[in-house]
């Protein structure tokens, strides 16, 4: 008897949450995958299944813009992997250091770009390296080195490489954040154990500290990926939506929002939009599972 | 006594709706030209609002590059004003057959203007038409006659001589001879490609065997120019390949660059901004005595919301835009804007005057991506932002781009296939 009785108390402190968030987010993702299986025909929406997919990675024409975007992604990517994290992390070495004087000051100095908006920071560094106005160029030149300079937002083999620079330089703060975050939970104690067996300085930091947040590390490296995958607004704020030179900046974002809503003469296409949209879905959730079941359930934890 | 305030109270507000129901209408106008915002507030709305006391005008300008993404999301919600600013071609056709712009073949004033004119707001058997013409730009550059006449140069009449005035502002080397970037990319097409390519494809001639099919564009009337543009690179300043639409601008009204290549739009904001006496010159022509062909493009329209709460108010505003009065007010409040009107226009901008001038010299046509060409996917329009930039660049030969855009044309385009 007891066992069919409903606790509608719990359905009640659900209910806002979940009826908020499927308006907000459930509905419209599946509702742009679902958009993704239709096409327009002389003002008729006609069901077309997996064709707008198939266009979108067989036809030479998108297949050629879709791979590159996708390229372009993974090199974006990449570079975060590469300089941004490590960073964080010898940031975040530093700055737990206990005879560290200033240590709030350069905390948040490193954050504040974090919190300042795509476009300011699109634009101001625009204006930085800008060959005309720019302060880049008058610098390597202080230092003898204008033979360096090279109008880099402009150039096909550059470009994409300064904006995913331009964007670690933003988004460091946060590795940085929760590396150091994590650093400080570790023991006095475990440090003062590996001390009392000889472990000290980078040995102590190789051995005792890396392994202990290396989960951290882990959640930092997927959130890197989702955001890079999903990244749109740097590259449409310094390069537009055309994403130049020659497309060289062209993102799975970039590449979306022209298709969804046009760009200049090309009219937008929803359907093919939605289509990029949901292979973007599917690139992230694929990487997302990776980890989750390749490498988080793998990683090894230690009680503290 | 409290009763009796409450009801006059009632009365009053009651009245004041009426009254409001009976008259103003407020009619919102979409644009992208937010360049003209003063113009509009200053001079043509108070101008129209004079004649119709009871219509309220507001111009409600965004971005121009962002225009046709918000005002399509705008108009499918339900949200765009009562007035659209309308796209040359295709992006205001698929509005018309989208049902989003009203039918306006009936409006009367329809008659001020030309057939030419019109095409490029009207279905393409020519049945309806959608939105009132506006203006149309012109396409040449601009110079700084303060610097030509300081170098004692010559304005230039066909291409051996614009490249010989060239050389010589680079050898002196106090200006940059050319501005023009290619970071923002659609420079190099509109107000490099389409600006010299009339020139050679023989205007219209070339743009309509192109449409029909019976010319290609690796045919070599249409790749000389991508020729002609790859010289172009080594006249632009250092780091052009960064340079981009604002910093041209800036540069040539600084007086840092002597030559800009112009679309006729830039008059009024280069008036207020350069202090150095400008002038103009035309696309040059390979050899002298050769018929000139200008670039003269119907750029901007304006149409009416479908779904607008005032039609009437809105059909009286484009009767006014299609009225000789108000080519008249467009026409000299905003010099480089050409009305379309049959009604002769006597401009007052000595720039401007130059730029209308090529009408009667040269034989006018239309950028020619715009019609029918850039409907499919790739769009052709776009792709020439990308092989005009190439061009210049050196990235590839004027060979290779004419075959790259021929194939991406021919994949989609049936008279070309």
């Amino acid at each position: 008897m007891n066992l069919a009785r409903i606790r509608w108390h719990i359905v009640v402190f659900l209910a806002p949450a979940v009826i908020v968030y499927s308006a907000v987010m459930i509905f419209p993702l599946f509702n742009t995958l679902r958009l993704a299986l239709y096409t327009r025909i002389d003002q008729e929406r006609v069901f077309v299944g997996l064709d707008n997919f198939r266009t979108l990675f067989f036809d030479p024409i998108w297949a050629e813009q879709f791979w590159n975007a996708l390229g372009n992604n993974f090199w974006f990517f990449v570079i975060h992997m590469l300089v941004q994290n490590p960073i964080g992390v010898a940031l975040a070495a530093l700055l737990s250091h206990p005879r560290l004087r200033f240590a709030a000051l350069y905390r948040s100095a490193i954050f504040i770009p974090t919190i300042l908006s795509f476009v300011i920071v699109g634009f101001a560094w625009k204006l930085i390296l800008s060959p005309i106005w720019g302060i880049a160029p008058g610098m390597l030149d202080w230092i003898g080195l204008k033979s360096l300079y090279a109008p880099w937002l402009g150039k096909e083999e550059y470009a994409l490489t300064t904006l995913a620079l331009v964007s670690v330089w933003q988004f460091v703060g946060i590795p940085m954040m929760l590396i150091y975050a994590a650093l400080l939970t570790i023991p006095e104690e475990i440090l003062e154990a590996g001390e009392v067996d000889g472990v000290t300085g980078w040995a102590a930091f190789w051995k005792i500290k890396l392994p202990l947040i290396l989960p951290s590390i882990g959640i930092i490296s997927i959130l890197t990926f989702v955001g890079n995958f999903n990244a749109f607004d740097l590259i449409y704020a310094a390069q537009g939506a055309l994403a130049g030179p020659d497309f060289s900046t062209d993102i799975l974002g970039t590449f979306m929002y022209r298709t969804f809503f046009g760009f200049q003469l090309q009219l937008g296409d929803p359907h093919m939009g939605s289509a990029i949209a949901g292979a973007m879905f599917a690139i992230i959730l694929i990487g997302v599972c990776i980890y989750l079941f390749g490498i988080q359930t793998r990683m090894r934890r230690y009680q503290l | 006594m409290t009763r009796n305030t409450l009801t006059l109270a009632l009365a009053t507000t009651a009245l004041v709706a009426a009254g409001a129901q009976a008259q103003d209408a407020t009619l919102t106008i979409e644009s992208w030209r937010n360049d003209d915002l003063k113009l509009w507030q200053d001079q043509i709305i108070p101008a129209f609002e004079a004649e119709h006391p009871g219509i309220k005008v507001k111009f409600t300008p965004s971005a121009p590059a962002e225009y046709n993404a918000v005002l399509n999301s705008k108009l499918d919600a339900g949200s765009a004003g009562d007035l659209i600013t309308c796209r040359p071609f295709d992006a205001s056709l698929a509005l018309y057959d989208a049902g989003h712009l009203t039918d306006l073949s009936d409006l009367d004033a329809m008659s001020n203007f030309s057939d030419v004119a019109k095409s490029a707001w009207q279905t393409d058997d020519g049945s309806a038409t959608f939105c009132v013409p506006m203006a149309s730009v012109i396409h040449g550059f601009i110079y700084n006659k303060e610097a030509f006449e300081e170098l004692g140069l010559d304005v230039p009449e066909t291409e051996d001589e614009f490249f010989a005035v060239l050389d010589a502002i680079k050898e002196d080397g106090t200006y940059i001879p050319m501005a023009m970037g290619t970071n923002d990319q659609w420079e190099a097409a509109t107000m490099g490609y389409n600006n010299i390519g009339p020139n050679y494809w023989k205007g219209e001639e070339g743009r309509r065997a192109l449409i029909a099919g019976d010319q290609k564009l690796t045919d070599p009337q249409w790749v000389a120019p991508y020729a002609t543009l790859a010289r172009w690179g080594e006249y632009l300043g250092d780091g052009y390949e960064a340079q981009t639409y604002p910093d041209s601008q800036n540069i040539f009204t600084l007086g840092r660059a002597a030559i800009y290549p112009a679309g006729s739009w830039e008059i009024s904001g280069f008036n207020t901004q350069a202090d150095f006496e400008m002038g103009a010159f035309k696309p040059p022509v390979q050899n002298a005595g050769d018929t000139c062909y200008i670039s003269d493009h119907t750029d901007i329209g304006i149409g009416m919301n479908a779904a607008t709460d005032n039609p009437e108010a809105a059909r009286t505003f484009l009767a006014w835009v299609a009225s000789p009065e108000f080519a008249g007010i467009f026409g000299n409040a905003l010099p480089g804007f050409f009305p379309l009107s049959n009604a002769p226009v006597e401009m007052s901008d000595p720039l401007a005057k130059e730029f209308v001038g090529w009408r009667d010299e040269c034989e006018s046509t239309i950028r020619s991506t715009y019609q029918i060409l850039s409907r499919g996917t790739p769009n052709l329009e776009n792709d020439t932002w990308g092989a005009s930039v190439a061009a210049i660049k050196g990235a590839s030969t004027p060979e290779e781009l004419g075959q790259q855009l021929q194939d991406g044309l021919a994949s989609w385009y049936e008279p070309q296939q």
